[in-house]
């Protein structure tokens, strides 16, 4: 049991956990993440970390609601536990001295992109950050950010909060007016990572995305992870999760992504109508498991 | 009396026994078996054990033994099964193996013990390892306590994995007086013991019992900790004060094929498969949370003959696949698989397509895959491991319709450990060097076994490395001499 020394909700369904793990903390590098199983039931899922405190010895996580294993885990509070966690995993990131760094975030990604940006700007980098969300509330970490940063660029899609557009729109525009950029970080939705991918390809700038497949042990030994670059099957959780933008196959990493859409959805339904009925015994939201169908062990029935 | 001349109990004249036919296994009717998870092999009752037992021949010099990689005393114990001394005959087999519950029931007896018992020139063999699981079973029903340990020496052993070698190891260790640590990557301790082979052949319960036996004896364990990642062995030594290491980390990486639709939706490594049920337990979703495909009524194919391909092709008849295909592409005389598998496997209606081999994965249009392209195989001149190289017959090709593959052709080292840890010697496929006897590596107080050096081996194999690996940590503790 690894215990949550602090919970808040830092935008609509994002959360930001403190865990207490010693042995994670003294040892995590930017880039890197952990795995995490809440219950005994629970599924195994990869999320990276955001910052750690090697004195403290504590991993700051941000977590976005979008299955019910993310549900599951915002509904826990400031003193509750998580079963397992395991890491850090990953190679970390390449923190090299580029010269004119552009970091683009998008959404929760820019949880992730933060340790790696702040190691590159201690590396004497200028970075330059375009952070983007759907509307106002979803840019996250624009304080931390904006202080890492020599130039910050904010875009929404509905023009709530800085300017209207795609990340891309603007570094588009800033590739235009002849920023020297040398590399690129791309960290958020698929379809974000693959459009900048795209754009710097013409441009012929080095572009470094961070991947977010289906993982369950993360140490090698499944190879669920496994994600197309250069033509060749490489681990996510070992070989990565950041690669070359240019090399990665966007299609396949999203065709995998949606294997088991059915099977997530189900689960989450399954989890969000227990929330309901759970109001009585004082909402306190559990794994919603104990209210699922009895099991069918196996097939072969008709 | 002299042990040469010691009495048999066994009332049987010699000439008798080998008319006494080979105890059957009681088992699981393959039509109900196939519908659920519990074990395939009902265990043997006193009687049925009793019976067997009478069949051995009590060879002067019992060859069972000699090939038995751990040496287990099987005349010795076996002679105490028809004494009907059950604990006594559990106690015999513990001097030489920790887990006899479970190589009872996963050993490939055919090429160690029961390959080489005297009855097998005319007759079926002994069933050694349906004796030595009845006997394990009888033990822990019994809730014998476990052997004592030796006086504390003070010193501290840390253990890289909770497979079959690392648990020897910890088990040899713990006996002698160290404190003993095991250090396990995933939640659960076990390695492929609880990943890989399903509840039907060795379950669960089994497998706690053992640990929990450990963790009386004093064993600590402690899970979620990928060594290399969470802590390196340097800091092991330098900052936890461990006086030795022992690597036991397996051969975990998965290999694929590398032909064109691997990437596709339904094409799983075995160990995925797997991992999801059996660490997992996906085949209880929703009741638990990770997901798997569907297989009820699909058309499934695992590619390889091996334990691994028989494990996770008929676990996916277990979940409703009506059509279970194993693809091989040798002929069945070279199936690495155990025998017993193999009748089961059929039993349970699994096709085999032996001397067949997967060229290509076709895609359905929408990512998933719809079915294997093959080609048919024969058999040429002896290859490099001695079995007669399969080579694809020109034109044979041909599809077969599947919703979910599975590769088990094999793994590879996992590299966590050897990368991090400087002046640890490797081989050139990654595994890591060590002594045949004393299992030392390159590193002054390291010592390695089990998968992680012979590479993808058997449970009664890495468990001979991890005893072997015991006793000269236990020498170099003593003696501090390398
Ligand atoms: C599906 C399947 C079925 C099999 N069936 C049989 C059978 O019937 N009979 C038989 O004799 N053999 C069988 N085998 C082979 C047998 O299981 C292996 O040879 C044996 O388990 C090897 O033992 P080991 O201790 O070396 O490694 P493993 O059992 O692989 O254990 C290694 C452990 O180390 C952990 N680990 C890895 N890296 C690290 C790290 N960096 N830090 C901490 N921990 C780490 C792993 O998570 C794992 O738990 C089977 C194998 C498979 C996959």
């Amino acid at each position: 049991m690894y215990r949550i020394l602090d919970a808040q909700f830092i935008a609509p369904g994002i959360k930001r956990f403190v865990i207490d793990v010693p042995r994670i903390a003294k040892k995590h590098q930017a880039g890197q993440f952990v795995i995490l199983r809440l219950h005994e039931r629970g599924e195994r899922i990869p999320i990276t970390i955001e910052s750690s405190d090697r004195e403290k010895g504590t991993i700051r996580i941000v977590v976005q609601a979008v299955g019910k294993t993310t549900y599951e885990l915002n509904a826990l509070e400031t003193g509750g536990a998580i079963l397992d966690v395991v890491g850090p995993l990953g190679k970390p990131s390449e923190i090299e001295k580029y010269g004119t760094v552009a970091v683009l975030g998008g959404g929760v990604g820019t949880a992730l992109a933060y340790p790696t940006t702040a190691a590159l700007k201690k590396a004497g980098n200028r970075i330059l950050t375009i952070l983007g969300g759907r509307s106002r509330e979803l840019v996250l970490l624009e304080k931390e950010m904006r202080e890492v940063s020599d130039a910050l660029y904010v875009t929404t899609d509905d023009g709530s909060y800085g300017e209207k557009g795609l990340v891309t729109d603007k570094l588009r525009e800033l590739i235009g007016k002849g920023e020297p950029i040398q590399l690129v970080l791309a960290v958020g939705p698929v379809p974000m990572m693959k459009a900048v991918a795209d754009l710097t390809r013409e441009h012929g700038i080095k572009t470094i995305v961070s991947l977010n497949p289906i993982m369950i042990d993360g140490t090698g030994m499944c190879g669920g992870c496994r994600v197309l670059v250069g033509g060749k099957s490489q681990f996510a959780c070992v070989d990565g999760p950041e690669f070359d933008a240019h090399q990665v196959d966007f299609g396949v990493l999203m065709q995998r992504n949606r294997m088991y859409r059915d099977a997530e959805k189900e689960s989450l339904e399954r989890f969000q109508h227990a929330c309901e009925g759970d109001g009585q015994n004082g909402g306190k939201c559990r794994s919603g498991a104990e209210n699922a169908a009895p099991v069918v062990i196996a097939g072969g029935k008709p | 009396m002299s042990p040469a001349k010691e009495a048999s109990a066994n009332p049987v004249p010699m000439k008798e026994r080998i008319k006494i036919p080979r105890q059957g296994m009681p088992e699981q009717a393959a039509e109900l078996r196939v519908m659920n998870f519990t074990e395939v092999n009902l265990g043997y009752s006193m009687e049925l054990a009793r019976q067997e037992a009478l069949r051995c021949l009590e060879c002067a010099k019992p060859t069972c033994v000699d090939y038995c990689p751990v040496g287990v005393k099987v005349k010795d114990f076996v002679k105490l099964i028809v004494a009907g001394d059950y604990l006594g005959a559990a106690a015999k087999i513990r001097e030489d193996n920790v887990l006899p519950a479970i190589t009872g029931r996963v050993c490939p007896q055919e090429d160690h013990c029961e390959g080489f018992c005297l009855l097998h020139k005319k007759v079926d063999s002994l069933g050694i390892g349906y004796l030595e699981r009845f006997v394990a079973d009888y033990e822990q029903k019994a809730g014998a306590p476990p052997a004592a340990n030796a006086a504390p020496t003070g010193k501290k052993v840390a253990i890289v994995g909770s497979g079959p070698a690392g648990l020897s190891a910890a088990g040899d260790l713990i006996q002698r007086g160290h404190q003993v640590h095991v250090f396990e990557a995933l939640h659960e301790i076990g390695g492929v013991l609880v990943y890989g082979i399903p509840e039907f052949r060795l379950p669960k319960q089994v497998m706690r019992e053992q640990i929990d036996t450990m963790r009386k004896m004093g064993v600590e364990f402690e899970t979620n900790v990928v060594v290399g990642k969470t802590v390196s062995i340097d800091e092991l030594f330098e900052e936890e004060g461990y006086d030795a290491v022992f690597i036991a980390t397996g051969a975990g990486l998965p290999v694929f094929l590398n032909i064109p639709g691997e990437h596709l939706n339904g094409v799983y490594s075995a160990n995925e498969f797997l991992t999801r049920i059996n660490l997992m337990h996906a085949y209880e979703f929703p009741r638990y949370d990770e997901p798997m495909v569907g297989l009820r009524g699909k058309h499934v194919a695992v590619i390889g003959g091996g334990n691994t391909a028989l494990d996770a092709i008929r676990s996916a008849r277990r979940l409703g696949a009506e059509r279970a295909y194993v693809l091989y592409r040798r002929s069945e005389t070279e199936m690495p698989a155990r025998a017993e598998e193999v009748k089961h496997a059929k039993q349970e209606g699994i096709d085999f397509q032996v001397l067949t081999n997967p060229v290509e994965f076709l895609d359905d249009g929408r990512g998933w895959l719809r079915a294997a392209r093959c080609v048919r195989m024969e058999l040429g001149e002896p290859d490099a491991s001695g079995r007669r190289r399969p080579i694809p017959i020109a034109g044979s090709e041909f599809e077969v319709p599947l919703s979910v593959a599975i590769i088990a052709t094999g793994t590879s080292a996992n590299p966590l450990v050897q990368s991090t840890t400087p002046g640890l010697k490797t081989n050139k496929r990654g595994y890591i060097e060590a002594d045949s006897e004393s299992q030392r590596t390159s590193r002054k107080g390291v010592f390695a076994g089990g998968d992680i050096v012979t590479g993808s081996a058997t449970v009664i194999l890495a468990m001979g490395a991890g005893r072997r690996a015991a006793k000269a940590i236990h020498e170099y503790l003593n003696t501090g001499a390398w």
